[in-house]
């Protein structure tokens, strides 16, 4: 019989806490201490670096936009995801749709990015179009636009690209959320004459709450970080900027100080959400026993 | 037990034995690139016959546009590569202030232009070769095209705004402007401003505005964006207006001079450009469907400095075989190969001005060395914060609509904390 002394699940768990602390909590903490020196990481420069930050331009802009990809990303992915998920249980051809609008997950962002630079290509007026939608504006009578050019509504263009990948993910999830309500209480809110909408308000939306919540945390962390879609279409020119690649742009300068202190700067954004998160799934595991 | 493991510590030690010998057998060098498809199958061209005549293996990796960070973070890492093909001499600055790079024999660049020797060095130490230079003061037209329409060349700034006025008024877009370059986006324009700026403010003024002696918004500086401005904010002047010439590639906008009927008739750009001119269309014949000019000077007194860069490679370790190979780089001989392929101008005085694949690049050849002065791309030279930073996107940004003192004003806060 194995006799556990008080040391023994640290035991255990050693090997994994030493990766995390050598991969983890070590380079997070040497980031904070170079987010305090200069860019060439050696004299020490005190809060320098974040009144850099939050006083240049350009990094303002990135914070505005970081800021129109979290509402935006997360409501139209979570709000379509949802959407389809109800909808598509009421159809016989559900498993053909979920698998289309979920395949643009199986392709990279990278590679996702430069098939919609394709589709948003433009060409002058008066000679073919080479850019799908161009195409088509330009086929009912349009001109064709500059979608990656035109500020600011070229944000947008670039968000619906992160859309249109994720929003697969956020259905299937949110799909196994919803079969999970047991029809007969849809039934007998159906038989006591409940409208559809108010079946969808009042009884499926606060039992799929938890799952909902999930989700929107899940796709604000993942947000946040948004880099790949923003470097390969625009890298960040027309005021489509985001914090990830500046923090990479400083990196390539170099100057370490400013990297670090964006590096700093998103774990902080991103830390309260997490939190969130975590006390959600206790708050669920506590209720549950 | 004891059987096994001695067993096995005896099979891991041969092993580690074979492997070590076997390394030690090969010579290698390995050299980091940016270059992937034409650039690189001519580099490996160049690379063969050193291979061929010293046995010793060159390693070549084709980095990418990610060239920078690579190197920077595996110099950082205490792994850089033998060699690598430096992005630019204000990279190679960089690196030699972090004490990266081995200092070269200036014995092997004796027959490279003192211009040439200069920028590869820094306080008076050679730390990099050139192995092939452009020329990027041209502008590229149609010949045919010129003379259906009576158009003259241009010599004088002055003139050249007449014939963008006249093709104007004839209903074509004089100008294919294109500055769309992935994450490079909007160095084209870059080119254009440093032009301007050599024959309007000279070649003192140009240096002191590359040291950040002068500031970008002095009236210097200004003046070059603002006769920039003249033409592509030009809606009339440039094919596709503001939107196209920030929608459409470098590479696909000279295309625009070659259709049916003329979308355009000028194209701003440097020797580099014809492979792209051949891709799209492979039946046009250089000298004869497509020529250049070079471009015009502005101030009269300032005559007609030329714009230019080149290909830097620089040594991170020194071992010997790095500096066998930077020696064949620097010869004659391995230039011929990268000119022949590539159509760039070689920097070694010695090689054979038949190895010129065709007219043009033999045109922008004379006209390098005949110039009266001669200077490297500006944003190369400045720091990457400013150089592949906020010029870049300045450029977007100008273009794109924005106030003009705003643009040069961000700029010249990236410089003040860029070039300390």
């Amino acid at each position: 019989m194995l006799r556990t002394r008080w040391w023994t699940p640290w035991l255990f768990t050693l090997p994994a806490l030493a990766v995390l602390v050598f991969f983890l909590i070590y380079p997070s903490l040497e980031t904070v201490y170079l987010s305090f020196l200069d860019k060439h990481a050696q004299a020490f420069v005190g809060l320098a670096n974040y009144v850099r930050v939050f006083t240049s331009g350009e990094t303002l802009v990135a914070f505005r936009n970081n800021a129109i990809w979290l509402v935006f990303f997360t409501t139209l992915c979570v709000s379509f995801g949802l959407m389809l998920a109800v909808l598509l249980d009421r159809v016989r051809y559900e498993w053909l749709a979920k698998s289309v609008i979920f395949l643009p997950m199986a392709i990279s962002m990278v590679g996702a990015s430069v098939i919609w630079k394709f589709i948003y290509a433009y060409r002058p007026p008066g000679i073919p179009q080479i850019g799908l939608l161009n195409a088509l504006v330009v086929r009912f009578g349009g001109q064709p636009q500059g979608w990656l050019v035109s500020r600011p509504w070229n944000n947008l263009s670039i968000v619906m690209v992160g859309v249109w990948i994720w929003t697969g993910f956020c259905m299937v999830v949110l799909s196994a959320a919803y079969k999970d309500i047991p029809r007969d209480v849809l039934e007998s809110a159906r038989i006591d004459g409940a409208s559809e909408w108010q079946i969808f308000w009042r009884i499926v939306l606060p039992m799929m709450r938890s799952t909902i919540l999930v989700v929107t945390t899940t796709m604000i962390v993942f947000v946040l970080k948004i880099f790949d879609i923003v470097y390969v279409m625009t890298n960040g020119n027309f005021d489509t900027e985001v914090l990830a690649n500046r923090m990479y742009k400083m990196f390539q300068y170099p100057d370490l100080g400013q990297a670090s202190t964006l590096a700093v700067i998103l774990l902080l954004l991103i830390l309260p959400i997490i939190f969130f998160h975590l006390r959600q799934a206790r708050v669920r595991d506590e209720a549950s026993t | 037990m004891l059987k096994k493991i001695s067993g096995a510590v005896m099979v891991l030690f041969l092993l580690v034995g074979l492997t070590g010998t076997s390394q030690a057998a090969k010579q290698q060098v390995n050299i980091a690139v940016v270059w992937g498809g034409a650039e690189l199958s001519a580099f490996e061209a160049v690379a063969a016959p050193f291979e061929k005549e010293t046995g010793i293996d060159v390693v070549i990796e084709s980095v990418g546009r990610d060239l920078s960070t690579v190197l920077f973070t595996r110099f950082q890492a205490g792994n850089p590569p033998d060699m690598a093909a430096m992005p630019n001499p204000g990279q190679m600055r960089e690196f030699v202030t972090q004490k990266g790079l081995a200092p070269l024999d200036p014995a092997i660049v004796s027959d490279h232009p003192a211009a040439f020797k200069n920028l590869g060095s820094v306080n008076g130490k050679l730390y990099g070769v050139f192995i092939g230079a452009d020329l990027k003061s041209l502008i590229w037209y149609d010949p045919k095209a010129f003379k259906a329409k009576g158009y003259p060349i241009p010599t004088t700034w002055s003139d050249l705004l007449v014939l963008s006025d006249r093709i104007a008024a004839d209903g074509a877009a004089p100008w294919a402007i294109g500055l769309k370059s992935g994450a490079a986006s909007g160095w084209p324009g870059t080119d254009w401003i440093e032009d301007i700026m050599l024959r309007a403010a000279g070649p003192e003024v140009y240096d002191q505005w590359v040291r950040h002696d002068i500031k970008w918004t002095s009236p210097p500086v200004r003046r070059a964006w603002e006769l920039f401005g003249r033409i592509v904010r030009n809606e009339k002047y440039v094919f596709g207006g503001t939107m196209g010439a920030l929608s459409i590639s470098f590479g696909d906008s000279p295309a625009a001079l070659f259709t049916q009927s003329p979308h355009a008739y000028l194209h701003r750009q440097a020797t580099f450009i014809q492979s792209f001119i051949k891709k799209a269309n492979p039946s046009l014949v250089a000298g004869q469907d497509y020529d250049v000019f070079v471009f015009p000077p502005i101030d009269a007194k300032v005559g007609n400095p030329l714009l230019g860069a080149g290909d830097l490679i620089s040594v991170f370790r020194d071992k010997p075989e790095a500096m066998q190979f930077i020696k064949y780089l620097a010869s004659a001989k391995a230039q011929e190969i990268w000119v022949k392929k590539l159509g760039k101008l070689g920097v070694n005085a010695r090689i054979d001005p038949a190895a010129y694949p065709d007219p043009i690049t033999a045109k922008a050849a004379r006209l390098l060395q005949q110039a009266d002065a001669f200077r490297f791309d500006g944003s190369d030279l400045m720091p990457a914060a400013v150089g592949s930073g906020t010029f870049w996107s300045g450029v977007l940004d100008y273009v794109g609509g924005k106030d003009l003192d705003a643009v040069l004003e961000r700029i010249e806060k990236s410089a003040e904390s860029a070039y300390k």
